[in-house]
């Protein structure tokens, strides 16, 4: 190889490693995942833009369902205001100050659980950082994922952002009630989006404010936690 | 901009199969009772473990949530001071192919992610990869 210097020819091995490069991150959420599963508890990773109505969704759901049954830990980069909100709306609620870091990972959620009582928790939303991007790539432990898209975001947005939408199994579509001001937005063309980008399109039109849609999410959260009670018997009798 | 987790998630990923490997031209690495380095007895143990990465490859799918220009970009920043400082890195890039999970129909792009004959939802089957391929280690 080198014929100038004497440093001495090198051979060149190569090694097949074919390892995910998030794996460590992949184990705790699969412990994360063990730990609100053996609990019974439906675990929801609740993303979207910053902005887009996370928070007022949860203290919706707060006003509809109780708060006494909710958890919640919100990530954000600076405060504690959302964990603050979501604690005065009666959700037992957590913040993860992230720093600068753009998303929440699985050991962030596993440090945060040690000091969470979840005793009575049947719903734990892990609000994520506000951000369509990176979330979508580190798994947290979550059971099902849900991303809260605001009609004022624009018709494309799922088309620029697909990644985050096709790992979604329910988009919550918001603020529906500002539609009556925006009178170049067309509902249908963000649905049409969204079933470019999502195999399995759940969507729900939501007012937080006007408590608009939030019966049909309550409804779709106990069912989510049917299915897993589901899967826990038959593991169980199996 | 997540690409710099990323890139220390890659660097201990690259460490690790380093570890797993030691060095392949040590003749206790043949032996699968004994890997080359991982063995605390032997006298050549530190010589295994200091094996050169001199290249490494990476696939990253095109819907993994991972850019590769901005993963290369953080790449030459931060892999200084570490095991990949001289390894050059290839990226492969895995485009997204959407299928039906019944009659395996690729969806064509832009299309809504359905079957247009079983219409079943369809199933990503390749490009959320974000996967540490193959290294190249320097033996003398």
């Amino acid at each position: 190889m080198c014929q100038d210097c004497g440093c001495g020819d090198v051979n060149l091995v190569p090694i097949d490693v074919q390892m995910r490069i998030l794996s460590r991150n992949e184990d705790v959420a699969a412990h994360n995942r063990e730990h609100f599963r053996k609990r019974g508890i439906l675990s929801v990773n609740l993303m979207g833009s910053p902005g887009s109505g996370k928070t007022a969704v949860l203290e919706a759901t707060a006003r509809a369902l109780g708060g006494a049954q909710l958890g919640a830990v919100a990530g954000d980069l600076a405060t504690d205001n959302d964990a603050r909100r979501l604690q005065a709306a009666g959700i037992r609620s957590r913040a993860i100050t992230t720093g600068q870091a753009c998303h929440l990972d699985a050991e962030m959620v596993h440090h945060a659980m040690h000091h969470f009582d979840l005793d009575g928790i049947e719903v734990l939303f892990i609000e994520n950082v506000g951000n369509l991007v990176c979330p979508a790539v580190y798994d947290l432990g979550q059971a099902v994922n849900v991303v809260a898209l605001s009609v004022t975001e624009g018709e494309d947005k799922p088309l620029k952002y697909p990644t985050m939408f096709a790992k979604a199994d329910m988009v919550l579509l918001t603020k529906v009630d500002l539609l009556l001001h925006l009178p170049r937005t067309r509902i249908g063309a963000i649905e049409e989006s969204l079933r470019q980008v999502m195999p399995d399109p759940q969507i729900i039109w939501i007012s937080a404010y006007e408590g608009v849609g939030v019966d049909r999410w309550a409804e779709w959260l106990q069912q989510q936690k049917k299915r897993l009670a589901l899967e826990r018997l038959e593991e169980v009798t199996a | 901009m997540h690409e710099y987790s990323i890139v220390q998630s890659l660097v201990d990923s690259v460490e690790k199969a380093v570890w797993r490997t030691g060095n392949p031209a040590c003749p206790g690495g043949q032996d699968p009772a004994r890997p080359g380095g991982q063995d605390p007895a032997c006298p050549d143990r530190q010589d295994c473990l200091s094996s050169t990465v001199h290249r490494i490859h990476v696939r990253i799918g095109d819907v993994s949530g991972v850019d590769a220009g901005l993963l290369a970009t953080a790449y030459e920043v931060f892999r200084t001071g570490t095991r990949c400082e001289w390894a050059e890195m290839v990226i492969e890039r895995v485009p997204a192919r959407w299928e039906c999970p019944r009659c395996a129909t690729v969806i064509a792009a832009g299309r809504a992610l359905r079957c247009p004959s079983c219409d079943q939802p369809a199933r990503l089957a390749a490009g959320d990869e974000i996967v540490l391929q193959r290294i190249e280690l320097e033996v003398p």
